[in-house]
């Protein structure tokens, strides 16, 4: 499984460093969105993966079992899931505006503040 | 409620404050400052809290560290919270003659709070996932004032600027998540403990990705570019309090990993910051000699200082650290006035092109005497408070009692000879919009504003070339608190048993 997820995990990162590259400021949005989602399962990789152990105190016990998921790169999955879907709604309506106002979506096009 | 909740709560309530009065354009200006000024009490509070060396933490829900987030406020954060609660203050009353009624209305104050918000979060939390939240609660603020407006030039900044910065928080929730998975912690004092434990190629790697994420905030070579394409484009308010605060933020967060957690390997981490150090003066200040653009050439500046202080930071010895630790307060006060200079010269003669610009002496000699304060301070010109910081960090590198021997020699010469190019550049503005006759109708017009919000723009400024003489002439008092935050970070077992109540 974790092999999967590793290959899974590259792959995202390739695509998304791929689509970074590109000069449509959509698609490096879409290569942003792409990457958020690769960190996530690098996380949740990252953090362990543990079948079938779901992270409930059995009655009794005071402490979880040594044998449960941990919960906590879930935790952190989800908020950075919260996090990256308000960034990238806001990234979204920033391209909308910027391509208002700049009239291209090329980033080869963007460089007026660049130049001296 | 103690010094430490209560400068993260007040920029909080202070914006919805402003989100509540949106409408009324004064009402949000008296909220905005207000704001500021209450937060700049509770970090006076905080500063004296800490500022005899005691670090104070909370532990929220009152979990015991390391299971629960913890604030924690060693001297370092407390200085921070206070130096940008003295730039946010000068930014908030600049911006009432500065920022136009329009962006007011679209909640220009809002978010400057919630800015501060994260800013103030950032420097207290003790947590490492803790701190991506709140860089991410700064970094969507300081995207809305980047791009508020969306004037054309602006949205091509932001365009950079919001797709870069999001790349380098990828980068650093990656390493956290690999950090987590390694340990089995996120607070960062535990972290301190359980990375001595870590497989040292795996710290190498992590300490890497945090190197990437940080230095991309921090503006540090080479990851640098989106800072000169964006930081001109906003409103001048904006441009000072980013320029001022942000990439100082990540510097903040270097510091912190690179003294508290990734102190293994300190020749290979430290190393390659010291070499990045280098980099990064040189290309800033290169960068900035062909400019002719006031902040663009600024923004330049920006980039070199930083190389000062993550120098510093290399160097890692104690007289290193606190040059760094000085250097970062002398450059916020600094560097954010000489924006909001370029802001009132633009104000009055119409640009931001220094060959558009000149005669400013003859017409105003106060702003000029204010700009020198500030211009001189960052070429290092004793007795002001840039002198002493690169002073400190130079005198550091030439001491020989660093790892990097003959190197840190090197650096320190390099440091010196950037300083003079700093001086080219700010001499290079002197004589342009000061010293040169006006250029045939683009002569300063003083007169065109109003005096009530001359009084606004050119009082920030004032005050803040006050305390740039003020740390100028009596360095000793302000070097003091920045040995000591210095001796702290170099004892992260300080930190860790304030933390957690033990140090293995």
């Amino acid at each position: 499984m974790e092999c999967l997820l590793a290959i899974t995990i590259g792959v995202l990162y390739a695509a998304s460093f791929y689509l970074l590259l590109r000069r449509g400021v959509v698609r490096i949005i879409l290569g942003i969105a792409l990457l958020s989602q690769a960190v996530n399962l690098l996380i949740f990789t990252a953090g362990g993966l543990r079948e079938g152990g779901a992270p409930f105190i059995a009655e009794g016990q005071t402490a979880l079992a040594a044998t449960s998921a941990d919960p906590l790169p879930q935790a952190l999955i989800l908020t950075a899931i919260v996090i990256s879907f308000g960034v990238l709604a806001f990234t979204l309506a920033m391209v909308h505006r910027a391509d208002q106002a700049t009239g291209t979506d090329d980033v080869d096009d963007l460089k007026g503040t660049d130049q001296t | 409620m103690n010094a430490v909740t209560l400068a993260i709560l007040t920029p909080l309530v202070t914006a919805v404050f402003c989100l509540f009065t949106l409408r009324s354009p004064r009402l949000q200006r008296f909220f905005g400052v207000a704001g500021m000024v209450v937060l700049l009490a509770v970090a006076l509070r905080l500063m004296a809290e800490v500022g005899g060396g005691t670090i104070e933490v909370v532990r929220f829900g009152n979990w015991p560290a390391p299971f629960g987030i913890v604030l924690v406020a060693d001297l370092l954060a407390g200085i921070m919270v206070l130096v940008s609660a003295i730039t946010g203050l000068a930014v908030a009353v600049y911006s009432v003659a500065d920022v136009d009624a329009r962006r007011v209305r679209f909640g220009y104050y809002a978010f400057l709070h919630f800015m501060m918000f994260g800013v103030c979060g950032a420097f207290l939390t003790g947590d490492i996932f803790n701190l991506f939240v709140w860089f991410e609660v700064m970094l969507i603020s300081s995207f809305v004032l980047m791009s508020l407006g969306g004037e054309k030039p602006q949205m091509e900044g932001a365009v950079k600027y919001v797709t870069l910065n999001l790349i380098s928080s990828s980068f650093f929730l990656a390493a956290c998540g690999i950090l987590y998975g390694q340990t089995g912690t996120l607070n960062m004092a535990d972290l301190a403990l359980t990375a001595r434990e870590m497989r040292p190629e795996l710290l190498t790697m992590t300490a890497m990705l945090f190197l990437v994420a940080f230095g991309l905030k921090a503006a540090i070579f080479p990851l640098f570019f989106w800072l000169p394409a964006s930081y001109h484009t906003p409103p001048v308010a904006v441009s000072a309090i980013f320029a001022g605060l942000l990439t100082k933020v990540g510097v903040y967060a270097l510091i912190r990993v690179f003294t508290l957690i990734f102190t293994e390997d300190l020749l290979l981490t430290h190393g390659l910051l010291l070499g990045l150090a280098g980099l990064t003066m040189v290309t800033g200040v290169l960068g900035a000699m062909v400019q002719f653009d006031f902040r663009r050439l600024l923004s330049f500046h920006i980039i070199s200082q930083i190389g000062y202080m993550v120098l510093g930071l290399a160097l890692f010895t104690p007289l290193a650290i606190a040059g760094t630790v000085f250097y970062l307060f002398h450059h916020i006060v600094v560097k954010a006035n000489l924006f909001l200079i370029s802001g009132v010269t633009a104000r009055y003669g119409g640009s931001f092109d220094l060959k558009k610009l000149g005669g400013f002496y003859a017409a105003t000699p106060l702003l000029a005497l204010l700009f020198f304060i500030p211009a001189m301070s960052l070429g290092g010109i004793p007795p002001l408070s840039g002198f002493f910081a690169k002073f400190a960090v130079v005198k550091a590198g030439l001491a020989g009692d660093t790892m990097f021997g003959g190197w840190a020699t090197v650096l320190a010469v390099i440091a010196l000879a950037v300083g003079l190019l700093t001086l080219f550049s700010m001499t290079k503005i002197w004589a342009e919009v000061f010293w040169k006759p006006a250029p045939e109708g683009h002569a300063p017009h003083p007169g065109h504003v109003p005096p009530g919000e001359r009084f606004l723009l050119l009082a920030p400024v004032a005050a803040l070339a006050a305390l740039t003489l003020a740390i100028g002439f009596f360095p000793q008092f302000f070097f003091d608190f920045a040995a000591r935050s210095a001796e702290q970070l170099l004892q992260p077992e300080i930190y860790i048993h304030a933390v957690l109540g033990r140090t293995n």
